[in-house]
């Protein structure tokens, strides 16, 4: 007998199972609403960007302690702001008509010429300073979001085969950051138990010298127990093979990295293609030669799927939208200061922005870890 | 299977070698247990199983261990990953990843095993160690027991036929190391792997062990079936040392063998009544009321009342996050305590400074070395002397009584274990405290340190100070303790005088009142006194 199930229906029950997305695909998504919120200074923009993030993020983050990182990211983000805002307040110069506040002006000597402190404060300024520290705050809480959906250390195991050194020693430096500061509150205590009396240079001597012969002893033993687990068994690898591979892959991803920014900045447009493409030539064939000697396997790597397409495909396609709109209709996305004007939304770039709300029912919900915490 | 010929291990500095042209095989599939007191080079003998010792560790290896058909002078630590799987001491030390998962899979991932079978050998590790519900778990909020037991899992998935496991139980409480060693065990009959096992709990894996290995100090190593080492041997459980007394022939090797044969024992016994200590009538030299520690939600400990009698020591005991640590650290006041009240004497330790709360109640933490600092035994014990504005050479002096010979120049982390916490109960006793807290410190310690510390600590009850000691080593308990305490989370479970306590229970009744059961003897020591008394 053979199973009659409608294969569409088997399709969309298979992808509805809750599993981790892969950790690229939601930072692919959330760098891309953070492009789309560089692209624009508009508050409304900014605001939606704002909520499609924290929405998705509320809807698909799993119960694992990175993330509830989110938090601290919108925290950040607004202290930005408030900064911003205050820098304005403290060293903006008299800009604008529309006067909130009139403050003293405390003079300056004359080498500080051309700053002024404080002085009129105008409204021009404060939606200045606003806008702009709204900005830098929505990406930043982008990047948080990306960090709250997926689990970092992952991230660093999907990296390519001639990369593994690296994301060994990042992952090892990662879990002996918290040992440490464990080992510091550990023997600040046991320092009261010795009357604790010394200060200054005495007292970081007492705290230092056996935190760090505790890192060392710790250090070593982990890399007894790395040895006889097996790790650089890879060493039969030609030495000079080695190195150029490292230099191929550490070359190329320098030329994405300038490639990238030469796009993003929009000002030198021409040099940032080739040298994109050019790094990515470079990059690709280092990783091609480490990746044949690959003498390790990977336990139950993150695969790339339908979803994980999709998610990525979102924020990729919302930063696009607004690069287009920012070529074809700038107004919207800068609203004028002066004269000062609502702020306008258009319908292009908010869709645009929509596109990135996507996730939150596209993306396969997290798996639950709470039975296994019971 | 293991073959050491002619081994002589040298480390650089030291005045002797280690090991010293050792001959021994272990065959395919024993359990073979390793036995020596600290410092007599147990570690050597199973690092140099591997080639760490020397390739890791340094110093100078002359002779050939051959493993599974591997010469060690050829091969490196790594390349024994696939057949000889190493756990240590701290499991925690020793994660590379931060899953259960991950972790059992990593040495898979090292050797390149296939996707497929790495999850199929994942999946049989788990329910072979019966760590299957710890699955996605992060190892750091694991229990001491369960680490230790995912440490076994993340060798084992390698399918190694040797399994080298140096004192995996020495950090954990009676119950997590039982079941630490039924797994062991299981992994001998199941699987036919080839164990070696340094323990200090060796009745437990002794009459399992069909080899032992005895190492006597001087760099040459006694091997034979544990029946015939441990007539010899120099360290010995307590059960062995009862059979000993009783003139017990064959030597009973556990709690078991030796209740079959104990019937004369205990008829012999049964009129004699065990010597306890009277109650205290002195007043107590601290009170404590309504003790509460948090940690936000996480109570440790929950309105405890205790009042401690000088010249009385007090063991207290339960397994490992129920509190034990806080209440220490909340009495001598340098802990957090959110309420209740501590009095020694009118004065409350957490209300006075660090300097003046230490002159009345002194802790030696779980990590003794966290209190040092210093390059010299000397330079420690004079900083000792200022801090407590004491007389100098008073740290010094103590420290002799503690721990005869100690060299002034020698550095504080080179010291035995035993001399570390000698060095650090010197320091804290230097500011005269009339009460003395030890957070754990009977780890790591063999018999023989044991022993010594436990004359140490009569001494301070004999000078009328009042001694509490939170440790899970059940037969030091026995033979030192006045008083037990069992804590559960946060809340005394019994309170009593040691054998009252212990005696009748499953996890802390020490081996000899286990054998001579239901007579309330606890210690071999107790024993040969009543017999000496009326033979």
């Amino acid at each position: 007998m053979t199973l009659s199930v409608e294969p569409t229906r088997a399709v969309r029950s298979w992808y509805r199972l809750p599993r981790a997305v892969h950790p690229a695909a939601w930072w692919l998504w959330a760098l891309g609403m953070a492009v789309t919120a560089s692209r624009t200074t508009n508050p409304v923009l900014l605001a939606m960007v704002l909520a499609v993030v924290a929405f998705v993020v509320v809807n698909r983050r799993g119960d694992a302690p990175w993330a509830f990182a989110f938090r601290l990211y919108v925290y950040l983000g607004a202290a930005v702001v408030v900064m911003r805002v205050l820098f304005r307040v403290l060293l903006g110069g008299p800009q604008g008509e529309h006067v909130l506040l009139v403050l003293p002006v405390i003079p300056l000597p004359e080498v500080a010429a051309g700053i002024q402190l404080l002085g009129p404060f105008t409204l021009e300024e404060l939606l200045g300073g606003f806008y702009d520290g709204l900005r830098l705050a929505t990406m930043l809480i982008c990047v948080g979001a990306a960090n709250a959906l997926a689990n970092p250390k992952r991230m660093l195991k999907g990296l390519p085969s001639a990369l593994y050194e690296v994301g060994a020693a990042v992952v090892v430096a990662l879990s002996v950051a918290p040992q440490l500061a464990e080992s510091v509150l550990r023997v600040k205590r046991a320092r009261r138990l010795r009357g604790g009396g010394q200060r200054g240079m005495r007292a970081l001597h007492g705290i230092i010298i056996p935190v760090l012969s505790d890192a060392m002893d710790r250090s070593l033993a982990l890399a007894a127990a790395m040895d006889v687990r097996g790790y650089g068994r890879s060493g039969d690898v030609p030495t000079a093979l080695r190195r150029t591979t490292g230099a191929l892959v550490v070359a190329g991803l320098l030329g994405v990295c300038v490639g990238v920014y030469g796009l993003m900045d929009g000002t030198t447009r021409a040099f940032g293609v080739p040298l994109l493409l050019a790094g990515l030539v470079v990059a690709g064939t280092g990783f091609l030669l480490g990746g044949r000697n690959v003498t390790k396997s990977a336990y139950r790597p993150d695969r790339w799927r339908a979803a994980d397409v999709v998610v990525a495909a979102c924020g990729i396609a919302a930063a696009a939208v607004l690069y287009l709109t920012s070529s074809v209709d700038a107004a919207n996305l800068y609203p004028s200061l002066s004269p000062l004007r609502w702020p306008q939304l258009a319908p292009l770039p908010a869709s645009g922005v929509l596109v990135g709300l996507l996730p939150a029912w596209i993306a396969p919900p997290p798996p639950s870890t709470a039975e296994a915490h019971r | 299977m293991i073959e050491f010929q002619g081994v002589t291990v040298t480390y650089p500095g030291a005045d002797r070698a280690t090991l010293s042209a050792v001959d021994l095989t272990v065959d395919e599939g024993e359990l073979c247990l390793v036995a020596g007191k600290t410092g007599a080079g147990k570690s050597t003998l199973l690092g140099a199983v591997n080639g760490l010792v020397p390739h890791f560790t340094g110093g100078r290896l002359a002779g050939r261990v051959v493993v599974a058909g591997l010469d060690t002078r050829d091969h490196k630590p790594r390349d024994f990953a696939a057949v000889v799987g190493v756990v240590g001491q701290d499991p925690l030390a020793g994660f590379v990843t931060d899953t259960v998962e991950e972790e059992l899979a990593y040495v898979m991932e090292q050797l390149a095993v296939p996707p497929d079978v790495m999850r199929k050998r994942v999946e049989e590790t788990l329910d072979l160690l019966g760590i299957a519900e710890l699955r996605h778990r992060p190892l750091r909020t694991l229990s001491g027991g369960q680490q230790q037991r995912v440490a076994i899992g993340s060798v084992l998935t390698a399918h190694p036929r040797v399994l080298v496991l140096d004192e995996p139980t020495s950090a954990l409480d009676p119950t997590a190391a039982e079941d630490v060693l039924a797994a062991i065990t299981r992994l001998v009959h199941d699987l036919g792997v080839t164990v070696l096992v340094a323990e200090h709990r060796m009745e437990r894996v002794a009459h399992f062990a069909d080899r032992m290995l005895y190492l006597t100090g001087d760099g040459s190593v006694v091997s034979g079936t544990p029946r015939e080492v441990m007539a010899v041997s120099e360290v010995a459980p307590p059960v062995v040392e009862l059979g000993r007394l009783a003139g017990w022939s064959p030597l009973p090797l556990s709690v078991r063998d030796a209740r079959r044969v104990a019937h004369g024992l205990r008829d012999r016994l049964a009129g004699l009544a065990r010597p306890a200590s009277a109650p205290s009538t002195a007043d107590p030299a601290l009170t404590a009321r309504g003790v509460v520690v948090r940690y936000g939600t996480l109570v440790a400990v929950r309105g405890l009342d205790l009042d401690l009698a000088p010249g009385r020591i007090v063991a207290v005991m339960g397994r490992n996050g129920s509190g034990k640590s806080s209440l220490l650290w909340a009495l001598q006041g340098s802990g957090p305590r959110q309420a209740g009240a501590v009095s020694v004497g009118g004065a409350d330790p957490a209300d006075l400074k660090p300097r003046v709360a230490r002159g009345l109640v002194g802790l030696v933490p779980q990590t003794p070395t966290d209190l040092l600092y210093l390059d010299t035994v000397r330079a420690e014990c004079a900083q000792a002397d200022q801090e407590s504005h004491s007389e100098p050479g008073t740290c010094r002096a103590l420290l002799d009584r503690l721990a005869p010979g100690i060299p002034d120049e020698r550095h504080p982390r080179d010291l035995s274990e035993g001399q570390r916490l000698a060095l650090v109960l010197a320091v804290q006793l230097a500011a005269a405290p009339r009460i003395v807290l030890l957070d754990e410190p009977t780890r790591g310690l063999d018999y023989e340190a044991k022993r010594h510390l436990a004359a140490i600590l009569a001494e301070l009850t004999r000078e009328g100070r009042a001694v509490v000691v939170s440790t899970h080593d059940v037969e030091f308990v026995a033979d030192v303790a006045d008083r037990v305490v069992v804590l559960a989370e946060g809340e005394i479970v019994a309170d009593g005088p040691t054998a009252d306590v212990v005696v009748s229970s499953p996890a802390f009744a020490p081996q000899v009142a286990k054998v001579l059961h239901p007579l309330e003897w606890l210690t071999v020591g107790e024993v040969a006194r009543a017999l000496e008394e009326r033979p």
